[in-house]
């Protein structure tokens, strides 16, 4: 099977500062994959080698069976949306989506027909006359995404493209992004920082840490079994547990992750624990307890009694729930 | 209770009422800070300038060679005397080639400081456009005068690289010509983009400096090679830099009455006429009247430039 993306060895060096190193990479098509990791991690610049912007220093990339490095971006048929949006101010939106239509000498009647399906595609019909400066966020956000996807492209790339919206709209965008990936069929790939936001979309998951990729799997393997430390630590409040508390707790000595929603507040509990601290999250409260020395946080349903701070109580959990980890890196 | 003025402690003393008045009435503040500047343009300039207007009205006695200060268009008629007319075509169009070619020498520098260069490269880039600005416009003029001179270093470099031949020819051209580059308008064009090329570089470079480089990604991302990203991206976005850089040369090329001067075949420019007319002729109504075409001019200019949607990025 042809990978829509492929990088076999791929690295992109900055002087020193080795941004990608040795990357391996495959991204089926018609998937939604997501890149995850802190600033810096290399995510970025693993996006912008697929788009054409940076070049490798060494390896291979594949798009869909061709070989990609040496074509500049505007030979290669994959499309971004960029994290600034990066509308063209002096145009207004129709010519803004039409703009790659209109450099493949697409002509004029065609190019207002198409920018506007595709407008209406993003739920922004009619919008075609307004100046970018004249929109919020979120519609430059559907802007964006409309010319990018009415050159159809065969990869999508997105770059933190819900970074600068509010919560309410992420939570839509998020959704309406998934939804049209599936109507379209297209490779999506997604960069992103938030865990939530890579767990909740994505149908795979790559996590970067120091131009690496740590751990790549669907995004419940990547929750319920992180590969590393770094792993459990950045995907998900995950609770970390070092050899002597695993062991403490009645698992063998080694590093180890608990979900804190696995973690129940229970009287007949085997383990013993202090409370620290409550922060009400909503639906959860999520209480942080002490307990041999170490930090452990639980969630609780905020409908039950919720424990004072300073009071002992018992709690459990399933050993199975135990995730021993295997690279202690 | 916490003692009064603890948390809002009051400032005594006169400089502290001052500044509490100004922070209540910032109109007071921006009306005191504007009165002075404003009085200065209003009167000196612009009151200047309404003078002059005046004095393009009245006309001079033919006999007595006094001024006539009788309103007509009797002086305006004069400008479109063949040798006047002559004058302000030659000047225009000196003025546009001279913009034209500034323009295309500045853009790659500008491009190049504005996208490029970082750091110590740009305050080297400042330092270089800035430098012939600090010394004196008359030593920079005659240095070319040497330079352009027929034993000046431009002949001899010619003359080594055994192309005398096409100088000659050159200089053997009808308008542009002349017994020497020194002498000719080809020398008083290459000094004109000379000593104006930082008022076109540094414009141009401000307003490339705020194109953000995602804009040039995304128009390569949506298909578009570099000549064409330059067209309906880059030019469209520098256009208010590229206008505002075109209104110093041109306008200061337009005004210029030393480079054609001391550089130049003997035939005359607006400012020399103007010069000539209100010195040694005393003709002051005529002088004025030339002062106005280039302020016609401009006005023109920048109306086209509006038309044609140069301030839209603005």
């Amino acid at each position: 099977m042809t990978h829509a993306v492929q990088f076999s060895k791929v690295s992109r060096h900055f002087g020193a500062v080795r941004a990608v190193d040795s990357v391996d990479l495959e991204i089926r098509p018609g998937e939604f994959f997501a890149m995850l990791g802190p600033s810096g991690s290399g995510k970025t610049t693993c996006l912008r080698l697929i788009a054409g912007f940076e070049q490798p220093t060494s390896g291979h990339i594949e798009i869909f069976g061709e070989t990609a490095e040496g074509v500049p971006p505007y030979r290669r048929n994959v499309n971004t949306v960029f994290q600034d949006y990066a509308l063209f101010p002096h145009l207004n939106v129709r010519d803004n989506v039409a703009y790659g239509l209109m450099i493949r000498g697409v002509n004029k009647a065609e190019r207002a027909k198409r920018a506007e399906a595709a407008l209406a595609l993003v739920k922004m019909p009619g919008y075609g006359d307004r100046r970018p400066g004249q929109l919020s966020g979120g519609q430059r956000q559907r802007v964006a995404l409309a010319r990018a996807l009415v050159n159809e492209p065969r990869v999508l790339l997105l770059d933190e493209p819900l970074g600068a919206l509010d919560l309410k709209l992420r939570e839509q965008m998020q959704e309406e992004l998934k939804s049209l990936q599936r109507a379209l069929g297209i490779t999506f790939v997604f960069v992103t920082h938030d865990q939530g936001e890579a767990l909740s979309m994505a149908d795979r998951v790559a996590v970067f840490n120091e131009g690496r990729i740590i751990q790549i799997g669907a995004p419940e393997e990547i929750y319920r079994r992180p590969r590393t430390r770094f792993v459990a630590d950045f995907v998900g409040s995950s609770n970390v547990l070092s050899p002597a508390l695993t062991a403490s707790l009645g698992g063998p000595p080694k590093w180890a992750s608990l979900r804190p929603e696995d973690v129940r507040l229970d009287p007949a509990g085997l383990n013993e624990a202090t409370v620290v601290a409550t922060n009400y999250l909503g639906s959860v409260t999520r209480v942080t307890l002490d307990t041999f020395g170490g930090r452990l946080s639980a969630l609780v349903a905020s409908t039950a009694e919720l424990p004072v701070p300073g009071t002992r109580l018992r709690f459990s959990f399933s050993t199975s729930d135990l995730h021993l980890i295997e690279d202690e890196a | 209770m916490s003692a009064p003025g603890a948390i809002l402690p009051g400032r005594g003393g006169a400089g502290g009422a001052l500044s509490d008045t100004f922070w209540r009435h910032p109109k007071l503040l921006l009306f005191l800070m504007l009165t002075p500047p404003l009085l200065w343009l209003g009167i000196i300039y612009l009151g200047s300038l309404f003078a002059l207007l005046l004095q393009s009205f009245y006309s001079i006695d033919e006999f007595s060679g006094m001024v006539n200060r009788e309103f007509t268009f009797k002086t305006y008629g004069e400008l479109g005397n063949p040798a006047n007319v002559d004058i302000i075509v030659r000047t225009v169009t000196m003025a546009a080639l001279v913009t034209v070619a500034s323009a295309i020498v500045a853009f790659p520098i500008a491009y190049y400081a504005a996208r490029y260069a970082r750091g110590r490269w740009k305050a080297v880039f400042y330092l270089g456009i800035m430098l012939p600005l600090w010394s004196s416009y008359l030593v920079k003029i005659y240095a070319w005068k040497l330079i352009l001179a027929k034993e000046g270093i431009v002949s001899w470099a010619f003359e080594k690289l055994g192309m005398t031949w096409l100088m000659e020819a050159w200089l053997a051209l009808p308008v542009v010509g002349g017994s020497s580059l020194s002498i000719s308008s080809t020398g008083t064009f290459l000094v004109f983009v000379y000593v104006w090329l930082p008022f076109m570089i540094l414009p141009m470079q401000a307003s490339l400096e705020r194109v953000p480089s995602s804009l040039i990604e995304a128009s390569a991302d949506l298909g578009a090679g570099p000549g064409r990203t330059f067209r309906h991206v880059i030019l469209p976005l520098a256009l208010p830099g590229v206008v505002a850089g075109s209104i110093f040369t041109f306008s200061l090329t337009l005004g210029d009455y030393i480079i054609p001067q001391i550089i130049g075949s003997s035939r005359l420019f607006i400012g020399q006429a103007v010069y000539a007319h209100q010195g040694t002729a005393g003709n002051i109504p005529l002088a004025a009247a030339f002062t106005v075409v280039p302020i016609v001019i401009m006005g023109v200019y920048l109306w086209m430039a509006r038309r044609a949607g140069a301030f839209n990025a603005l």
